[in-house]
């Protein structure tokens, strides 16, 4: 069954008036098998149902559950190894240096979806104990859908989520068995923050990052929106931070807020900043 | 071009690990137990091994102590693939030599990176 052209516009409208994605054609594809599982639970018998319900609004909750429904929430631990593999090696030794005065840590993942980069994060931080001793460090992972902010939270993931990205030796270090499923432990859990919160709306606590991970959130949103977006993003980073994006993704031609940092790949930097300066005349 | 040698009882298992290690760039060769596994070895050594667990004749666990006995040179890597899916396996497994333990069902995404970590990708 095909879902009409109107249908889909409408549901398109939606969930990019809520997030700024947007529905590119192919995704329109897959609406229905998106929603079948709500429209079960809800016995809603068509997607005309649906829309009629979300037109008449009188179920805020629906079209929350629908917006929820559309996004992609696709993650994994340690994404892509290699930025990851950078933080570890250059940023994070860099950060600390900068801040060893303060102690004082704080690194958002805008867009965390079932909290996996964030946890990564955490899982880094841990393994150099001696680096970090003696630090305030606040990690942060917020999405739009509470769904997955809230799962990110318990922090239990499958067998299927728990290995995709994680080597054997840190699983066995920072799970533990919870029925057949694998639960983070408490140090690690206890690292990390998870609130609801949309990228359109004010920064989480403590306002100020360090570093910002927004990876594969950026990529589907309208040009417009994706400024917006980096604009908020930088007034969320401090003048030295660092924002790292997704393995496909970024600055170049959507923002003059950010340049790329010419020797941390992948890293941006606020642009015309102290440390963009001092960066580009290599003193 | 590196060589993985897959062994499992099961051909549709190993017709999808073929796939996935083929699309990455691996020579693969097959076996249906821990014995014919064995005796592959004993003539090339792969560079790797993806190895179940459960198996007819000899089990992975098996042939694994049996190769990390036999003193032979140049070992493969060992990475676990199996429906055993508990801690009390996992660590069992990495006792007796297991470099890597990959959960049933999987994805390409995370054999790729299990063989990354191994040293072989
Ligand atoms: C594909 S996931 C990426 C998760 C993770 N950052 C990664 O790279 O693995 C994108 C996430 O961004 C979230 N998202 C989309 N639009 C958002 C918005 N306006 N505000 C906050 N989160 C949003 C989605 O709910 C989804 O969980």
């Amino acid at each position: 069954m095909a879902i009409s052209d109107s249908s889909s516009r409408i549901l398109a409208g939606l969930l990019e008036a809520r997030t700024g994605q947007q529905l590119t054609m192919s995704r329109r594809w897959r609406i229905e098998t998106a929603l079948s599982g709500l429209m079960r639970q809800r016995k809603i018998a068509s997607i005309d149902e649906l829309i009629t319900l979300l037109v008449m609004n009188r179920d805020a909750r629906l079209s929350d559950e629908v917006i929820e429904a559309l996004l992609n929430n696709e993650t994994y631990f340690f994404r892509d190894r290699a930025p990851f593999d950078m933080l570890q090696r250059e940023l994070l030794p860099a950060v600390r240096n900068a801040r060893l005065a303060e102690r004082k840590l704080a690194i958002w993942s805008a867009g965390c979806s079932t909290g996996q980069e964030a946890y990564s994060i955490a899982m880094m931080i841990a393994e150099d104990p001696l680096a970090w001793a003696g630090w305030e460090i606040e990690i942060v992972g917020t999405d739009v859908s509470r769904t997955v902010t809230d799962r990110a939270r318990e922090g239990i993931f499958t067998h299927f989520e728990v290995q995709r990205g994680l080597g054997i030796q840190q699983t066995i270090r920072w799970f533990e068995e919870r029925g057949d499923q694998w639960a983070v432990v408490d140090q690690i859990r206890d690292m990390v923050r998870f609130e609801a919160r949309n990228l359109f709306d004010a920064p989480p606590r403590p306002g100020q990052f360090d570093l910002i991970l927004c990876r594969n959130v950026l990529l589907y949103f309208c040009n417009a929106k994706r400024r917006d977006a980096f604009d908020r993003m930088a007034s969320a980073l401090k003048p030295d931070g660092g924002l790292l994006l997704g393995a496909g993704e970024t600055v170049i031609g959507q923002t003059e807020r950010f340049a790329a940092d010419r020797s941390m790949r992948g890293i941006y930097r606020l642009a015309g900043g102290r440390d963009a300066d001092r960066r580009a005349t290599g003193s | 071009m590196k060589t993985c040698l897959i062994v499992d009882d099961s051909k549709v298992i190993r017709k999808v690990a073929r796939h996935i290690l083929e699309t990455l760039d691996f020579k693969v060769e097959e076996a249906g137990d821990g014995k014919e596994a064995l005796s592959f070895c004993e003539q090339t050594m792969p560079d790797v091994v993806l190895l179940d667990w459960n198996m007819p004749v000899m089990s992975g666990m098996e042939f694994l102590k049996l190769l990390r006995q036999g003193g032979h040179a140049n070992q493969p890597k060992v990475v676990f693939c199996t429906t055993e899916n508990d801690m009390a396996h996992i660590r069992a497994a990495l006792e007796a030599g297991a470099d890597e333990y990959v959960m049933k069902p999987f994805d390409r995404e995370t054999l790729h990176v299990k063989l990354q970590l191994v040293g072989v990708a």
